[in-house]
């Protein structure tokens, strides 16, 4: 399949941003991508007086556009508030980048869901309660 | 540097073959069906490029028909053999679960359309059929073999002479698509019982859009591209003279160097493989080794990462190659030739393939050596699924 990214999602792609884990993360997330057997993983430090993610780092096994989607996602959650970053979606991630190949925009949903599960996991552990998670492929 | 390392995928158009097509453009254009004398040259010339590709099969130039592609002999060898037994009451067709999808999906087609019975036969997990299975297979009801001669992804060389021996006492016609081989290795369809051969020029330094469909003299399919009378009423449509001359060119010149190709092929082939498997650490080669696997073959997989990304960085670095992943075939499959050497669908995730050839110089395969060890390992770096391996492996 011919590989036509933008520029900026190949920018992301060989350069992604906030690449790794983070120990004694406040939240962590994990989603996999039913369509093709992805996996991302991400990792949230979240300041407990203010709610605003500090810090947020991810692991990616997935395509170009999935990777590209990963770092883009985390460079729009960083520095906002948990509930801020709950109302990123997928389409919202694609638009920064450019827009994705309509057959690439599920990688994108991947990251989404990631950071829904890694939210998720630091309100479990801080006693809030948990949002209802939609599952959703494009 | 530009690296092209996808020959199984085309090939360039050689010089030589090239300067054979230019006459047939816009000197000698007359149509071979056409009575006057100027267009005896194009009636020529197309006969000379069938005993071209003829001498190199040791196959009787009234045995070979040209078609549009390696695609199209494929259709009508499958789709011409099984409407004609269907009239007798035979309805089965043998192939494997490996091959292209010229053969695959044409296998549906007549399965949809037709209610064709279809065995696809599995393989072991260096991608080879076995002929018992083939034996075992066989019914009354058997109008056809097909079994592809090497396979376009892993390299791996079937036993095809074997299964030709055997079609041959069980009197059931055997066809094998030999795209990716007749690029590579000696074939004679005589001494091997093949009936039927499906062959593709842009393999093997010819034009694109232009195959061949070897028919053994007695076999007479069902015709599959109607219309006029062109190939003795076999294959429909004016000829494409030029395509089919630069066939004849390529073949010839590939048959009068295809043992040093193959000498030189293979040495690149090995040391890419052995260089490969020393650097990178978990690297897994998919197929077989040494003379079973095609010449210019190298199949790996690399656990952790996905093949989309393992092009693009290559590209990045001017290297030219491909891959099984499921993220980059349009149905969001991984290959089915890998799935069904038995890979785990990760492992399919992460293969990647290189196919050398004449482009291919001995201080690419250095460079490849050289750059890609750094793209496995950073882009391992960056994967779950890898921390998650390297953990099932430390315990
Ligand atoms: C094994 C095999 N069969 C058939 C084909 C199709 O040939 P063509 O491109 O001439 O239609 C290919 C090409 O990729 C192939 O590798
Ligand atoms: S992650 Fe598989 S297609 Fe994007």
């Amino acid at each position: 399949m011919a590989l036509d990214y933008s520029q900026k999602v190949m920018d992301h792609f060989i350069n992604p941003r906030n690449v790794g884990e983070i120990e004694n993360a406040d939240g962590i997330g994990e989603a996999g991508n039913p369509k093709c057997g992805d996996i991302m993983k991400i990792y949230l430090k979240v300041n407990p007086d203010t709610k605003v993610i500090d810090d947020v780092k991810f692991k990616t096994f997935g395509c170009a556009s999935a990777i590209a989607s990963s770092s883009m996602a985390t460079e729009l959650i960083k520095g906002r508030t948990i509930e801020d970053a709950w109302n990123l979606t997928n389409s919202a991630v694609a638009e920064a980048l450019d827009g994705l190949p309509p057959i690439k925009m599920h990688c994108s949903v991947l990251a989404e869901e990631a950071i829904h599960e890694a939210l998720n996991d630091y309100r479990a552990k801080n006693g809030m309660e948990i949002i209802p998670m939609e599952h959703h492929e494009e | 540097m530009f690296v092209y390392m996808d020959h199984t995928a085309t090939t360039p158009t050689s010089p030589e073959v090239l300067k054979a097509m230019m006459p047939y453009f816009s000197e000698n254009f007359g149509n071979p069906s056409s009575v006057y004398s100027f267009s005896r040259k194009s009636r020529a010339a197309i006969e000379k490029a069938r005993s071209q590709v003829a001498a190199a099969l040791n196959a009787d130039p009234s045995e070979i028909f040209f078609t549009g592609s390696g695609t199209e002999a494929d259709n009508w060898a499958l789709k011409g053999t099984l409407e004609k037994a269907m009239k007798a009451g035979k309805n089965h067709l043998i192939t494997t679960s490996i091959e292209h999808h010229a053969i695959l999906h044409t296998a549906e087609y007549l399965k949809k359309f037709h209610g064709v019975d279809v065995t696809y036969l599995p393989v072991d997990s260096e991608g080879f059929v076995s002929v018992k299975d083939v034996e075992n297979a066989i019914t009354d009801k058997t109008a056809l073999v097909s079994v592809m001669f090497a396979n376009n992804e892993v390299g791996t060389i079937e036993p095809v002479a074997e299964i030709g021996a055997l079609c041959r006492e069980k009197k059931i016609p055997f066809h094998t698509d030999a795209v990716q081989a007749a690029a590579h290795l000696d074939i004679d369809v005589k001494a091997m019982n093949i009936d039927m051969l499906s062959m593709s020029a842009h393999k093997m330094y010819g034009p694109k859009g232009v195959g061949a469909l070897y028919l053994k003299k007695g076999l007479r399919p069902e015709n599959f591209v109607h219309g006029g009378a062109q190939e003795k009423g076999r294959r429909a449509s004016t000829e494409n003279i030029a395509g089919i001359v630069g066939f004849g060119e390529a073949m010839e010149i590939l048959k009068s160097r295809l043992d040093e190709d193959k000498k030189i092929n293979s040495e690149r082939r090995d040391r890419l493989i052995a260089g490969l498997l020393e650097k990178i650490p978990h690297a897994k080669l998919n197929g077989a080794t040494g003379d079973k696997r095609l010449p210019n073959n190298i199949n790996f997989s690399f656990i952790g990462v996905e093949g989309e990304t393992l092009l693009l960085d290559l590209d990045a670095k001017g290297i030219s190659a491909s891959t099984g992943s499921a993220c980059s075939s349009e149905s969001l499959d991984p290959s089915h030739v890998l799935l069904a050497l038995g890979l785990k669908h990760e492992m399919a995730h992460g293969s990647l393939r290189f196919t050398i050839g004449r482009l291919t110089t001995d201080e690419q395969i250095d460079y490849v050596l050289d750059v890609l060890p750094e793209i496995v390992a950073r882009r391992r770096a960056m994967s779950p699924l890898w921390e998650d391996f390297l953990k099932t492996v430390k315990n």
